[in-house]
């Protein structure tokens, strides 16, 4: 019970929210970090799964990359790369765009394989260019794969944005790192809490924005009569 | 690479190796073992789905030094502490697969097995879990290769074997003793993922090609 005491007058005590070390200045960093990683893997996964999904060349590079992914630790990676490049930015930005790759290459490459063939030859059919059926017809079908993978990926990417503070970096996790160095409890748990509840908003923003990105076409149109009489499901893919 | 640092360190560095893969080893048989009975709950009731996934669902989505910093004014600077967030993180992949193994047998073979006159122990235990078996293992290899690269975040908290190894590497700017623990690292996991692949063999026989 103390401790929850000790936490709360840690959050109230205004010098700890400005300055570099205040926590307004860390969750940027955080953030910063966080969101450069993402959006940097995104535009380098997207394409590349975009295009290996839509020509089926290459395959056999999305197996090997999820693999890697999955055996290569997230603090083990971070590591060698500040011993490559230093402390800061400059280390942990490209440790982990390279985190970030994996999940969404992999998940762009199934969910634009996963669009049903004949909906891709009916587009063909009917006479759409083959850049017309990746942004017509396959893209908005594979969304919600695809934020899937930019979900699981962000998620990754705060907690390893954390590991940065072990080896000199900022962010949130430098509230968590000298709490332990410096035993200080109410540090310590308070910077836990931020950073569960920055990895916690970003799994549910991206959640709902999963939900948001599926296809009006793909949403179910069927009235809830015909599912009552049960009778065989009219295909869902409305005009 | 200073190879002499790796002859004079070979104890050292097994001793590292062994504490990672008693970590992990723990941290998955008992994560195995809280899960199985998670998914037995739900193989009994389904509405406790949601619940159970749910909070596994959060726990994983904790950041691993976040949860260990929660969990330390409680339990110290402690192995209880560090299994506890491992296990944790167990619970998500290990509880999915087991409910999506159980799930995965055809309804036909269950009804078959109702016919026959078994009741749900007899069912699960001869019918539903051995049919179960190759979405229980492909859970427990992801499970493995997870833990083996969360353990290193125990270093922190003084345990973390190979992680220690490269955390204290990284402080005192010895960059073989970096390479070392991570080479070992990823090592563990492709060794561990491979055993546990060849066990799932010799547990599910009949899926063999003849």
């Amino acid at each position: 019970m103390e401790l929850i005491n000790e936490v709360v007058a840690w959050f109230a005590d205004p010098s700890n929210w400005t300055g570099t070390s205040g926590i307004l200045n860390r969750t940027l960093e955080h953030v910063v970090l966080s969101l450069a990683s993402v959006v940097a893997a995104i535009l380098i996964a997207v394409p590349a799964g975009l295009f290996i999904g839509h020509t089926g060349r290459g395959a056999f590079i999305t197996v090997t990359v999820a693999n890697l992914g999955r055996s290569i630790p997230s603090y083990a990676l971070l590591i060698i790369f500040v011993t490559w490049f230093g402390i800061g930015f400059a280390a942990a930005f490209p440790a982990l765009v390279v985190l970030a790759l994996p999940p969404i290459l992999t998940n762009t490459y199934v969910g634009l394989r996963e669009v049903d063939r004949d909906m891709v030859e009916a587009g063909r059919a009917m006479g759409m260019r083959e850049t017309e059926l990746l942004r017509g017809v396959e893209v908005p079908i594979a969304l919600p794969v695809i934020v899937t993978g930019v979900r699981v990926a962000a998620v990754q990417v705060v907690a390893t944005a954390t590991l940065a503070a072990l080896v000199g970096g900022g962010g949130l996790g430098r509230f968590i790192v000298d709490g332990f160095a410096l035993r200080q409890q109410d540090m310590l748990v308070a910077g836990a809490i931020l950073v569960a509840l920055l990895a916690l908003l970003t799994e549910r923003s991206l959640t709902f924005l999963e939900g948001r990105v599926v296809s009006p076409g793909l949403r179910p149109t069927v009235p809830v009569e015909t599912e009552i009489l049960n009778l065989p499901k009219p295909v869902a893919f409305g005009p | 690479m200073n190879w002499d640092w790796i002859r004079s360190n070979i104890p050292a560095i097994v001793d590292a190796t062994i504490d990672h893969l008693i970590l992990t080893l723990i941290a998955v048989g008992v994560g195995f073992l809280i899960s199985f009975a998670f998914a037995l709950v739900i193989y009994r009731d389904r509405r406790a789905f949601g619940p159970l996934a749910g909070f596994a669902g959060i726990v994983y989505t904790i950041p691993s030094l976040a949860l260990l910093a929660f969990l330390v004014p409680f339990t110290g600077l402690s192995v209880l502490t560090a299994e506890i967030a491992l296990v944790g993180y167990t619970l998500l992949i290990l509880t999915r697969s087991i409910v999506g193994g159980f799930d995965a047998v055809p309804p036909d073979i269950s009804e078959a097995a109702n016919g026959m006159g078994y009741a749900w122990r007899g069912r699960l235990l001869r019918v539903d879990l051995p049919l179960a078996m190759p979405l229980i293992i492909a859970g427990l290899r992801v499970a493995t290769v997870t833990t083996v690269g969360l353990v290193m975040v125990t270093a922190v908290i003084g345990e973390g074997g190979l992680g220690q190894l490269m955390l204290r590497g990284f402080n005192f700017r010895n960059t073989t003793a970096v390479y070392v623990g991570a080479i070992v690292t990823v090592a563990l996991a492709i060794i561990l993922d491979m055993a546990i692949l060849a066990a799932g063999r010799l547990a599910t026989p009949w899926t063999r090609q003849r």
